[in-house]
């Protein structure tokens, strides 16, 4: 095996725990710092990995106070840093029924839902608060303008985190409008998958029936002959 | 935290070889004969010390791990005699027990089929393992494939011990699935002209995955958490409750499940909840930490749905099978055992060693890849061990790019790339130390194809419920899985409320278990379900990412009904 390098001594670090302080070891994550500092955490904390937004976190230092932004799962504790978590920001939904959105020349459906969102004035908070890195008033434009697909690529990576609306000076949910934005275009916009559709239909038909009835009769012995020999379709 | 020198050392030997392993191509599959061998001998499933039997319950005599074991001999959190069941704080039709994406579906389902439908949440709405699935979901819907070759896989996959019945449900439901999402606005990856960018996956004979750029389960739960919101907004009969798990299940004299009792996880009250069908959807086991691996798993996988369903005598199957998933991050240890998606190896990464020497093919089963991991790194000593003292071996994701061409790795796996580059690794042009990590209970509640148990009223869906996989489930039928048997258990359970009349609302069960528990010695063991794993300190060492907090200490009930970890 590679050789591991000798153990580094680890350093304990401050940092403030919504203004408390506490010594932790170096290497922690925000989320498993406050762990380590006698938590137990029912809110703030869903997948751990940086795929589900409940940890969204805003610190600064205790020498620097430009406000950050993180993932409390996703971000690792640094000296002086003071730290206080958002797992949840009021916002309002619009109401609708995706079934009845299709997008119509001349109209702008995202608009109509958030008629809000032509008050943004563009500040930038919210792409500056965004800890994926999304161009957040960028799509924020482009719901404005109607193009939905542009919102819908810009927005796709979104987490629902809350941390853009907790900022917005005009109240906007950017998420909630990406959201609406998506749902749009993968029921409407998004070129229809045909092979998919027949594919449905055939099992409803019963197409496959007979074939499976006889798989799920077969022996052991015989359904290992049958998996061993599938042909394998080479990755593409 | 970017890689210490030596390791550094082991990537440029890794960087050595490439060019040569791009000529050489992968190596061959593993023949079956050896492949079982191969798992007998280094899957963890396969190490005895770490089960034992069952001494309660409807699998006595079965073996299952420890930490699974300690949690299904628990004790129960109520106090049957403290509790008065004719105070009913909610009263519905379904009851719907986690929401991730089968719980969701469930209730959808059950609510569009005429039920009114409630369901409990341990966190928020939508937090579950479903968010964090990344690699895609299975369906057989290219003319070259048919739901028969899918079923061949699925069964192959599980070493054929799965339940035929269940394949079968999963591999012909799962186009309908695809295109139910598609309908919500999932936004399936696509080519120019509409059809499904599908890409294999380990153990699958056709492509047939079908994502969402890395963020699959993602882009599915926030599709149908928003689904569920409009409808309840709309004034349909879907509700939720947040931060308010089950606690223990509710029979009625008839022996029919009845409902549950809840508990507010920041208020500790409890609440009464009746209900005509009650829909276990509580996902997997991963934060019990078996045999001491790190977890794919989000903070609520505590096997809860398993405890609960098991005191009211549900059988279940195949608890002494997980799924190790083959990359887990072993490097940096912020990150420890989080989930690299198969993805990664279907689009032509390779796993190599120490040496940069590749030693099994990148696209096995993930019980055979995950062995030959083990293998290589245990018994070969090809391993590379980092500062924490976990060991590794490398995924070699620049190899994508080379393959697929530059912009590849930043278009498919957005979410790998921002997660690494998150502490300061780059993975498009570096490689990734993986190593096995815990990601799937194989097994669990035994359900017939309609998701119903052999206890009325009971039905489940999801990680939860076992025996569609067999012992080995393949990439892209978990999420495949939510779905197919979602839907089906929120019908099944929206007609079974129509024909069923309850009875009185009783916890003898829970009586009953305590005394089987205590006949049976196992006062010692700790109080189930889990709920939360306890990760504040005192309970973990540090800095560390690993065990469980210790047993809580047990005192039968003292004088509250009820009993907070």
């Amino acid at each position: 095996m590679a050789e591991v390098a000798e153990k580094e001594k680890v350093q304990m670090l401050d940092i403030y725990v919504m203004g408390k302080r506490y010594k932790v070891p170096e290497g922690l994550t925000i989320q498993t710092a406050l762990e380590y500092c006698g938590y137990h955490i029912i809110r703030g904390c869903g997948c751990r990995a940086g795929f589900c937004g409940a940890c969204g976190t805003i610190y600064n230092f205790t020498y620097d106070p430009t406000i950050r932004y993180a993932l409390g799962c996703q971000k690792e504790i640094e000296q002086n840093m003071v730290i206080t978590q958002i797992p949840f920001f009021p916002a309002t939904e619009a109401l609708y029924n995706v079934e009845d959105l299709e997008p119509k020349e001349g109209e702008n459906k995202l608009v109509e839902l958030y008629p809000d969102i032509l008050t943004c004035f563009g500040c930038n908070n919210c792409t500056k608060t965004c800890p994926q890195d999304l161009e957040v008033m960028e799509f924020m434009s482009a719901a404005i303008r109607g193009d939905i697909k542009r919102v819908a690529e810009l927005s796709f990576d979104c987490l629902i985190c809350g941390l853009c609306a907790a900022r917005c000076p005009q109240g906007l949910q950017p998420y909630n409008v990406a959201l609406a934005a998506r749902r749009i275009y993968g029921h409407y916009m998004a070129p229809k998958s045909q092979h998919n559709l027949n594919r449905v239909k055939e099992i409803e038909e019963g197409k496959f029936n007979v074939e499976l009835e006889e798989l799920k009769k077969a022996s052991e012995a015989e359904l290992r002959k049958r998996y061993a020999a599938r042909e394998i379709e080479p990755a593409k | 935290m970017p890689y210490p020198a030596y390791m550094e050392e082991s990537i440029r030997k890794v960087e050595a070889t490439r060019a040569e392993r791009l000529k050489k191509g992968l190596l061959p599959r593993i023949p079956e004969a050896e492949r079982e061998a191969l798992v007998n001998k280094f899957h963890p499933d396969y190490k005895k010390e770490e089960m034992r039997e069952l001494k309660v319950g409807p699998n006595k005599g079965e073996r299952t791990p420890h930490e699974v074991a300690d949690l299904l001999e628990g004790s129960s959190r109520v106090d049957p005699d403290k509790i008065e069941l004719d105070k009913i704080d909610h009263d519905v039709d379904v009851l719907v027990i986690g929401c991730g994406g089968a719980g969701g579906a469930a209730a959808l389902l059950a609510e569009e089929n005429g039920a009114s439908v409630l369901i409990s949440s341990k966190l928020r709405l939508g937090d579950a393992n479903t968010i964090g699935a990344q690699a895609g979901t299975q369906a057989a819907d290219r003319p070259n494939d048919s739901p028969a070759i899918h079923y061949l896989d699925i069964m192959g996959g599980g070493h054929f011990t799965n339940d035929p019945d269940l394949a079968e449900a999963l591999a012909k439901d799962a186009p309908d699935a695809i295109r139910w999402l598609e309908s919500l606005g999932v936004e399936w990856d696509k080519e120019p002209d509409g059809s499904y960018h599908e890409l294999s996956g380990g153990g699958c004979a056709v492509r047939r995955m079908h994502s969402c750029r890395d963020y699959t389960g993602l882009e599915e739960m926030r599709t149908i958490r928003d689904e569920m919101r409009q409808r309840n907004m709309h004034g349909r009969k879907i509700d939720w409750l947040e931060f308010e798990p089950v606690i223990e299940l509710l029979m009625d004299d008839k022996g029919q499940v009845a409902g549950a009792i809840l508990m507010n996880l920041e208020t500790k009250q409890m609440s009464v909840v009746r209900a005509r069908a009650v829909v276990m959807a509580t996902g997997g086991v991963g934060r019990t930490h078996i045999q001491g691996f790190p977890t794919t798993n989000h903070y609520g996988a505590t096997a809860d749905g398993l405890v609960l369903a098991y005191r009211v005598s549900c059988p279940l199957v195949h608890m002494d099978t997980m799924q190790y998933h083959p990359t887990g991050a072993a490097f940096p240890p912020q990150i420890l055992g989080l989930l690299i998606t198969e993805k990664v190896r279907t689009l032509g990464a390779e796993l190599v060693n120490c040496d940069g020497e590749q030693f099994v093919h990148p696209l096995e089963a993930r019980d055979t890849e995950a062995s030959a991991e083990i293998r290589e790194c245990k018994e070969r000593g090809k391993g590379v061990t980092t500062p924490t003292g976990e060991v590794g071996l490398w995924e070699d994701s620049p190899m994508v790019d080379i393959i697929r061409g530059e912009g590849t790795i930043a278009r498919e796996l957005p979410a790998m790339v921002r997660q690494f580059a998150r502490f300061d690794i780059d993975m498009i042009h570096k490689p990734m130390l993986v190593y096995p990590t815990l990601h799937y209970q194989n097994g669990g509640i035994k359900i017939k194809a309609d998701a119903s148990t052999s206890v009325p009223g009971l039905f489940a869906a999801g990680e939860c419920e076992g025996g569609v996989h067999g012992r080995n489930r393949l990439i892209g039928n978990s999420t495949l899985d939510l779905f197919v048997f979602g839907r089906r258990a929120g019908r099944a359970a929206a007609k079974w409320v129509k024909e069923v009349k309850l009875g009185k609302l009783t916890l003898d069960h829970v009586r009953k278990w305590q005394r089987e528990i205590k006949e049976a010695g196992l006062e010692d063991m700790p109080i189930s379900p889990m709920l939360l794993p306890n990760y504040a300190r005192g309970n973990r060492p540090v800095p560390g990412f690993v065990p469980l907090g210790e047993a809580s200490e047990y005192t039968p009930f003292g004088d509250r009904a009820v009993r907070w970890i």
